[in-house]
C-alpha cells in the first residue's frame, strides 16, 4: 500500500511519519507518534475523546486523515500544559474540581475546554454546556466538568 | 498536626497522570503488537455451514486465521459458567469461536491476526462464511412461549426459574395476603435493554517469553483472568501474570470473564510468539460485551387503607440473551432488593430467566435493582394513587423504623447470605429529600410534576478482599490489592485509608490495583464493594504494620508501645514529643541485615543493631520487614440506601421531558472522601436518565441491533443531564471497621422510578415502561384522549 | 472500524482538482470535511477507489456577499458560515450537530451529501438558492429544487464538483425561524422545520427529516392564520417510522414546529 510522507507539527515539535492515505489521525497520534494521550472511544466521531486542536480549533482526530492534515499544527492533551509537569489552568481545574474519574473522556473534554476558554474567556453555565456537548463523559454526569470550566475561567483570569 | 484524612476531600492522585496524558489504557500499551480482528456473526441464529479464509491469505501483513477447528482441547470447550447456582438448570456458555450454530449477531466466528489493526479488518472482509440462517428468537414472551428454540437442548427456552415466599408474621402466603386485602392492584410493568457502555471498549494485549505469560486486559477482575487463563492454557499459576491498566470505565460489563478474547489472544500470542493485542471497536463492543435491564414484571399488590402493603406477589421474565455465563445474578438481585427501605407483609417473587437470539446479559451498574425498584416504587405510587394519599406518606407507612436493624427481609440475598439489613435511618432520609426537593411546598402547575424513589441497595458482598502494606526503609508506605480501578478514585481513598491509619503523611503512600503481580488473591471491583471490602482489608493490614512498628519502636526509645503514636510518618511518646523515631527507622530495624548498602541500612546489621545476642535476629513468629497483610471477609453484605426526587416540565406539544430539578439524599455510612462519592452519584444518576430518557437496545425481529452506534443509542451529553443537588446522611455500618457501605452504583438505581414518577404526576398518565421517549408519551396521550 | 484503502489525491488547485475528478469519473469521491464521510468509511459502508482530498484549496476556502446573497465555497466550514450574517444560516448551523464537528464540517459538503435530516439542504431550499457545480471547463448552477433528489442523493455527477453554493438573502424586512426536536441537543432532527415569513404576508416552510428530501411549502394564501399554515405543512410531510420515532409523531412534531416557526418568523418580521 502506498505510503505518504507526512510532517505533522505536533505540540510545537515538527514530527515526521509515514503513513497509508487511510491512517486516522487519531492512529497516527497514537501509534506512529506514540503519543497515546488522545484516546479513541468511538471512530464516528460521536463521543469527542479523540478531540485535538488543529490549527488551534479543536476536531475530532477519528475523522480526519493524517495526510490530510500534512503540514499543519497539531496540539494534543500532552502538548496543554507547561513546561515540565505543570498543568495548564484548565488541566488544574479539573483536578481541582473532580472533573475526571476513569480519564478516558478526559484528553478530549481539556482540548476543546482549552479553545473554548480561549474564545469565550468568561462564558456562562449555558455557554459552558453548549461548548462540551459534543463530548460525552459516562462516568462524571458533566457536574463537575462545568465547575471546572468555571474554575478554569477564574484560574486564567487571576 | 494529626494525619487524619479518613473523611475529606483529598485531591486525586490518579489525577496528575490523566490529566497529562500520561494514563496508560489498554491500547496505549504494546506498540509492537500485532493486531487482532474478528469475524462476527451478522446473523442472529444460524447453522455455520463453510468458512472459506482463502479470499484473505493475500492480504499484506496477515499473520494468522484460526477458526473454531484450530482451537487445542481445553480451549475448544464451552467457556466457563462463573456462577453456577441450583435454580439455573439449563446454563449455556459460548466457545471462544463459535461451534457450529450462532446464536447472536456479532458472536465471534473467526479469529484475523494481522500486522495492523486495518489490515485484519481487511483481512476479515475477505473471509467468507457460508451460513443456513435459522428463525430467531426475539423479544422476552415470544421467547417464553418456546416455540423456537435458541438452544435446541433447552425446552421453553428457560434457562432458570426461581420462587422466593417469605410469609408474613402470622404465617400467611402472600396470596393469601393479597386475596384477603382490603384493596388490590394488578400491573406490569417493563424496563428495556440497555448497557454499561464505558467509553473505553474492552482489550487485551499478551506477551509470551517462552515460559510466562503476561496478559494485561482492560477487566474488573485481573486476578480471575489470570485463573481463567491458566486453567484454559494449562499453564502453572506462578507463570502467568495479569494486569488490569488504567481502565476507561467499567460499569459492570468488565466483570464479566473470560470473554473469548482474554483466552484467544494470549493463546495466539503463545503460538505465534510475538506480542499480540485486540482493541475493541465500538461497534464490537454493541454486539459483542454485554447488556443488560431488559425485564418485563407482573406484580399484585394487597393494602390496606393507610397503605401498608400486606401481601406482594411479582413475577418476572428475564431476558438473558444467548448465553448465561454469569449465571442469574441479575434476576436475583431484582427479586431480592426489589423490597428497598420497606417492611412488606408477606413476599412472593418468582422469576424465569429466557433465552433470545441477542448478545448475553451480565450485570450493569445497578445490575438488577433499576428494575426492582421500579417495580417497588411505581407500586407505593399506584397504591397512593388508589387512596388518594400523598405519594411520601405511603412509603413512610411502609418504612422499616430505625430501632428495627438488623432488619431480616427473611430471603436470601446474590451472596447466597440472608438479607439482613445491617443500618439505616429511612425516616430522616425521606424528611431530607422532601425538604431538599420542596415536596411540600411544590407549586404544582400543568405539565409539571415532581416524584420520588426510594432503595436499598446490598454492597460489599464477600467472599473476601485482601490488602497488603509495606514500609520500606525510605518511609514509604506501599498499598497493594487485588481488585481493579476504572476511575473510582481507588489510588486516593485507599491511601486516605492508610494514611489516616498509619499516621504518615499521604504523599509517602503509593497504591497498585488490580496487578496480579503485587497481590494474587481478590474478587473484583463490582456490587460497590472495592472501598468496603479493599478498604477495610488495607485498614486491617495497617493496623498489623502498625502494631508491629509501636512494637519495634517501642523497644528502641524503651517505651510502652502503649504510650506510643504515629504522626506524620514518626512515632513518638505521647505527650513527649522528643522522645521519637521516624517510621523509615522502624522499617530499617525491622529488617536485621548483613549488608550495608546505605547510611540507614546500616544501622541494622549485625553489628551495628542493639538486639540481644542470646535471640535469634528475627524473633519467633516474626517476619523480617515492615508489612503486613491481611484480608476482610465479611459476614454478609451491608446495604446503602438513597432517596431521589425530582420536578419535571413535560412539553405540551412535543412531548419533550425537561427535568427541571434533581435531587439526591444518600447513606453509604461513614465517606472516606466526600468529593468521590459525590462524583459517584452524578455519574449514576446521568447514566440513569440515560437509562429512564433516551438509552435503549432496539433489536428487529430478525435479531439485528439497528442502533449500534453512538449516532443512535443515545447516551446523554452535558446538555442532557439536569443539575443534580446532593445530600449525605451517615449511618456507619455495625459490620465492617471502618463503618462503610458501597457508593459506586447508589445513583442510578432510583433514576426511571423518580422521573416515571414524576412524569406520571406531570400527565395523569400511568408511566410503566421506561425508557420512555418523547413518542411515546405522545403515543400515550393520544390514547388517552381517543 | 478503520476505513478501507484507497487511492489519495491531493490537488493544489482547482483545475488540478477538476482534472483529477474527470479522470476518475465514477471511481473518485470528492473528500471536504469528512464528518459524513469518514464515519460512513470508518464502518466500512462504503469503499470508495479513489479519495480526492480538496481541503488544500484555498480558493474555495470563501464566503462572500454578492448580489443578493450569499456565496459559500466548498471548503467554507460550518463554524465559519455562522458567523457570516446570513440570520438563517447562522440559526440552522447552530443546530447542526455540536461546535468540534462544525469546525471542521463544510456547508456545501453537507448538501452534497444530502442527508434528509440535515438542515443545510432545507435552508438552501427555503431560499430558493443553487449549487454550483464544475467540470474542466464547464460549470452549472443547479438549483435547491432541482438538487435534491433522494435520501443521500443529489444532483452532483460523476466527475464534477461542487464548487459553490449560494443562499439568497432575506427578502427586505423578512423574518425566518429555525425550529426542530432532536432526541440529544445535536442530533440529527426527528423533525424540524424552517419558516420565512415577508412584511407583505409571504409565508413558506421548509422541512428536515419527514421527507426523503426537503419538502418546501407555500402558505402565503393562509398567512397570518398559522394554524392553518402549519396544517398544510403537515399535510405536505411525508414520515416515516424508524427506530426514534413513529411516522405519525413526526407529523405531529411537524404541525407543531410549523405554527411556532411561522409566528416566530413573523414577530421578527415585523421588527
Ligand atoms: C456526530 C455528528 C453529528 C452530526 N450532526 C449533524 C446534524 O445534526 N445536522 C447535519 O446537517 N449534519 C450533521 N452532521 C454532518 C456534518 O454536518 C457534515 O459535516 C456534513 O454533512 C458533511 O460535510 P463534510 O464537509 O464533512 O463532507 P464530507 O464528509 O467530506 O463529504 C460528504 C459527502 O459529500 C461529498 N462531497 C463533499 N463535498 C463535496 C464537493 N465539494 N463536491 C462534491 N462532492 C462533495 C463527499 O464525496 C461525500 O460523499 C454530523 C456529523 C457528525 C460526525
Ligand atoms: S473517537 Fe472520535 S469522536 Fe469518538
Ligand atoms: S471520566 Fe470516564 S468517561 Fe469521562
Amino acid at each position: 500500500m502506498r505510503r505518504h510522507d507526512i510532517t505533522l507539527v505536533v505540540n510545537g515539535v515538527a514530527r515526521q511519519a509515514s503513513v497509508p492515505a487511510r491512517r486516522l489521525l487519531s492512529d497516527c497520534l497514537r501509534h506512529d507518534l506514540g503519543l497515546t494521550g488522545t484516546h479513541v472511544g468511538c471512530e464516528h466521531g460521536v463521543c469527542g475523546c479523540c478531540t485535538v486542536l488543529l490549527d488551534g480549533q479543536p476536531v475530532r482526530s477519528c475523522l480526519t486523515f493524517a495526510v490530510s492534515v500534512d503540514g499543519h499544527e497539531i496540539t494534543t492533551v500532552e502538548g496543554l500544559g507547561g513546561d515540565g509537569d505543570s498543568l495548564s489552568p484548565v488541566q488544574q481545574a479539573f483536578a481541582e474540581c473532580h472533573a475526571l474519574q476513569c480519564g478516558f473522556c478526559t484528553p478530549g473534554f481539556l482540548c476543546t475546554v482549552t479553545a473554548l476558554l480561549r474564545d469565550n474567556p468568561a462564558p456562562t453555565d449555558e455557554e459552558v454546556v453548549e461548548g462540551i456537548s459534543g463530548n460525552l463523559c459516562r462516568c462524571t454526569g458533566y457536574q463537575n466538568i462545568v465547575k471546572a470550566v468555571h474554575r478554569a475561567a477564574e484560574l486564567m483570569a487571576e | 498536626m494529626t494525619t487524619q484524612l479518613f473523611g475529606e476531600r483529598v485531591r486525586r492522585r490518579e489525577d496528575p497522570r490523566l490529566l497529562t496524558g500520561q494514563g496508560r489504557y489498554l491500547d496505549d500499551l504494546g506498540r509492537d503488537a500485532l493486531a487482532v480482528a474478528f469475524v462476527r456473526s451478522p446473523h442472529a441464529h444460524a447453522r455455520i455451514r463453510d468458512i472459506d479464509v482463502s479470499g484473505a491469505l493475500d492480504v499484506e501483513g496477515l499473520v494468522a486465521v484460526y477458526t473454531y477447528e484450530d482451537l487445542p482441547e481445553r480451549l475448544a470447550e464451552p467457556l466457563p459458567l462463573l456462577i453456577p447456582h441450583p435454580a439455573l438448570t439449563h446454563g449455556r456458555t459460548a466457545h471462544p469461536l463459535a461451534k457450529d450454530v450462532v446464536r447472536h449477531v456479532g458472536e465471534p466466528v473467526v479469529m484475523v491476526v494481522a500486522e495492523d489493526r486495518y489490515l485484519a479488518e481487511d483481512a476479515c472482509g475477505l473471509i467468507e462464511v457460508d451460513y443456513e440462517v435459522l428463525k430467531p428468537v426475539v423479544g422476552i414472551e415470544e421467547a417464553a412461549q418456546g416455540a423456537q428454540l435458541v438452544h435446541e437442548d433447552v425446552p421453553g427456552n428457560v434457562g432458570a426459574h426461581m420462587v422466593q415466599e417469605v410469609p408474613a408474621a402470622d404465617g400467611r402466603s402472600a396470596r393469601e395476603a393479597i386475596e384477603t386485602a382490603p384493596h388490590t392492584l394488578a400491573f406490569r410493568l417493563d424496563i428495556e435493554r440497555s448497557a454499561s457502555m464505558p467509553l473505553e471498549g474492552r482489550g487485551v494485549y499478551a506477551r509470551w517469553d517462552g515460559s510466562d505469560l503476561r496478559v494485561y486486559s482492560s477487566t474488573q477482575t485481573s486476578t480471575s483472568v489470570r485463573m481463567a487463563i491458566a486453567a484454559k492454557l494449562e499453564l502453572p499459576l506462578p507463570h502467568v501474570e495479569v494486569i488490569a491498566p488504567d481502565v476507561g470505565g467499567g460499569f459492570g460489563v468488565k466483570i464479566m470473564h473470560p470473554w473469548p478474547e482474554e483466552i484467544l489472544v494470549p493463546w495466539a500470542a503463545m503460538l505465534l510468539g510475538r506480542p499480540v493485542k485486540w482493541t475493541e471497536d465500538r461497534r464490537e463492543h454493541f454486539v459483542s460485551s454485554a447488556h443488560e435491564r431488559g425485564q418485563v414484571h407482573y406484580v399484585r399488590v394487597g393494602f390496606d387503607d393507610e397503605g401498608r402493603v400486606q401481601g406482594l406477589e411479582v413475577t418476572i421474565l428475564h431476558d438473558h440473551g444467548a448465553y448465561t455465563p454469569y449465571g442469574i445474578i441479575v434476576p436475583i438481585i431484582t427479586s431480592t432488593q426489589l423490597l428497598g427501605p420497606y417492611r412488606i407483609g408477606a413476599y412472593r417473587v418468582e422469576f424465569s430467566s429466557i433465552y433470545t437470539n441477542t448478545v448475553q446479559v451480565t450485570p450493569y451498574r445497578g445490575a438488577g435493582r433499576p428494575q426492582g425498584v421500579f417495580c417497588m416504587e411505581r407500586t407505593m405510587d399506584k397504591i397512593a394513587q388508589y387512596l388518594g394519599l400523598d405519594r411520601a406518606a405511603v412509603r413512610e407507612r411502609n418504612f422499616i423504623q430505625p430501632d428495627e436493624f438488623p432488619y431480616d427481609q427473611g430471603m436470601i440475598f446474590q451472596d447466597g447470605r440472608p438479607l439482613i439489613y445491617d443500618s439505616g435511618n429511612y425516616p430522616e432520609m425521606l424528611r431530607m429529600v422532601k425538604e431538599l426537593i420542596g415536596w411540600d411546598s411544590f407549586d404544582k402547575r400543568p405539565h409539571t410534576g415532581i416524584g420520588l424513589a426510594c432503595y436499598v441497595e446490598g454492597t460489599g458482598v464477600g467472599p473476601y478482599e485482601g490488602g497488603h502494606v509495606q514500609v520500606t526503609s525510605d518511609g514509604r508506605v506501599h498499598v497493594s490489592t487485588g481488585l481493579t480501578s476504572q476511575g473510582q478514585g481507588h489510588e486516593t481513598v485507599f491511601a486516605q485509608i492508610a494514611a489516616t491509619e498509619l499516621g504518615v503523611p499521604i504523599e509517602k503512600v503509593s497504591v497498585v490495583t488490580g496487578d496480579t503481580r503485587r497481590f494474587g488473591y481478590a474478587v473484583g471491583t463490582f456490587a460497590s464493594r472495592a472501598a468496603v471490602m479493599s478498604g477495610n482489608a488495607i485498614a486491617l493490614a495497617c493496623r498489623k504494620v502498625r502494631e508491629k512498628a509501636l512494637r519495634i519502636a517501642a523497644d528502641a526509645l524503651e517505651a510502652d508501645p502503649g504510650d506510643l503514636e504515629i504522626t506524620e510518618g514518626v512515632v513518638h511518646v505521647k505527650g513527649a514529643p522528643g522522645a521519637s523515631i521516624p517510621l523509615a527507622t522502624v522499617a530499617v530495624l525491622a529488617n536485621p541485615l548483613r549488608y550495608a548498602f546505605d547510611e540507614e541500612a546500616r544501622r541494622a546489621t549485625q553489628f551495628a543493631s542493639a538486639a540481644a545476642p542470646d535471640r535469634p535476629p528475627v524473633a519467633e513468629g516474626e517476619e523480617p520487614g515492615l508489612e503486613g497483610r491481611d484480608y476482610y471477609s465479611p459476614v454478609r453484605s451491608t446495604f446503602a440506601a438513597g432517596m431521589h426526587a425530582a420536578i419535571v416540565e413535560t412539553d405540551p406539544d412535543t412531548a419533550e421531558v425537561r427535568i427541571l430539578r434533581y435531587a439526591v439524599v444518600h447513606d453509604c455510612g461513614r465517606l472516606i472522601n466526600p468529593m468521590i462519592v459525590e462524583g459517584q452519584i452524578h455519574g449514576g444518576v446521568a447514566q440513569g436518565v440515560g437509562g429512564a430518557l433516551y438509552e435503549r437496545m432496539v433489536y428487529d425481529s430478525h435479531g439485528q441491533l439497528l442502533n449500534a452506534s453512538f449516532m443512535d443509542f443515545l447516551m446523554p451529553y452535558a446538555t442532557e443531564v439536569p443539575r443534580i443537588e446532593t445530600a449525605h446522611l451517615e449511618t456507619p455500618s455495625p459490620l465492617n471497621p471502618l463503618g462503610i457501605k458501597g457508593a459506586g452504583e447508589a445513583g442510578v438505581i432510583p433514576v426511571s422510578a423518580v422521573l416515571a414518577s414524576a412524569i406520571e404526576d406531570a400527565e395523569g398518565l400511568p408511566i410503566d415502561r421506561m425508557p420512555i421517549s418523547p413518542a411515546e408519551l405522545y403515543h400515550l396521550r393520544q390514547s388517552r384522549d381517543g | 472500524m478503520k476505513p478501507p484503502p484507497f487511492e489519495y489525491h491531493a490537488p493544489r488547485d482547482l483545475d488540478e482538482a477538476l482534472d483529477t475528478l474527470a479522470r476518475l469519473a465514477e471511481r473518485g469521491k470528492v473528500l471536504a470535511g469528512g464528518q459524513s464521510l469518514i464515519p460512513m468509511l470508518n464502518m466500512r459502508l462504503t469503499a470508495p477507489e479513489h479519495l480526492v482530498d480538496v481541503n488544500r484549496l484555498a480558493e474555495l476556502d470563501t464566503v462572500e456577499t454578492e448580489d443578493g446573497g450569499l456565496r459559500v465555497g466548498a471548503l467554507a466550514r460550518h463554524s465559519r458560515v455562522g458567523r457570516a450574517g446570513h440570520p438563517l444560516l447562522r440559526q440552522a448551523l447552530k443546530l447542526v450537530a455540536h461546535p468540534v464537528i462544525r469546525n471542521r464540517g463544510t456547508v456545501v459538503g453537507s448538501l452534497v451529501h444530502a442527508d434528509p435530516a440535515a438542515e443545510l439542504p432545507a435552508v438552501l431550499a427555503l431560499l430558493g438558492g443553487s449549487v454550483r457545480l464544475a467540470r474542466p471547463g464547464r460549470t452549472r448552477d443547479v438549483p435547491a429544487a432541482e438538487f435534491f433528489l433522494g435520501p443521500l442523493e443529489s444532483a452532483v455527477e460523476p466527475g464534477e464538483l461542487a464548487v459553490s453554493a449560494f443562499f439568497p438573502a432575506l427578502p427586505p424586512g423578512a423574518g425566518c425561524a429555525f425550529l426542530e426536536v432532536a432526541r440529544r441537543h445535536g442530533d440529527f432532527a426527528l423533525a424540524g422545520v424552517c419558516a420565512l415569513v415577508t412584511p407583505e404576508g409571504h409565508a413558506r416552510a421548509a422541512c428536515v427529516g419527514v421527507g426523503p428530501v426537503p419538502i418546501v411549502v407555500d402558505v402565503s394564501e393562509r398567512a397570518p392564520d398559522w394554524a392553518a399554515a402549519a396544517r398544510a405543512v403537515r399535510e405536505a410531510a411525508e414520515p416515516d417510522d424508524d427506530i426514534h420515532a413513529t411516522a405519525e409523531y413526526r407529523g405531529h412534531l411537524v404541525g407543531v414546529l410549523a405554527e411556532r416557526a411561522f409566528r416566530e418568523a413573523a414577530a421578527s418580521a415585523k421588527a
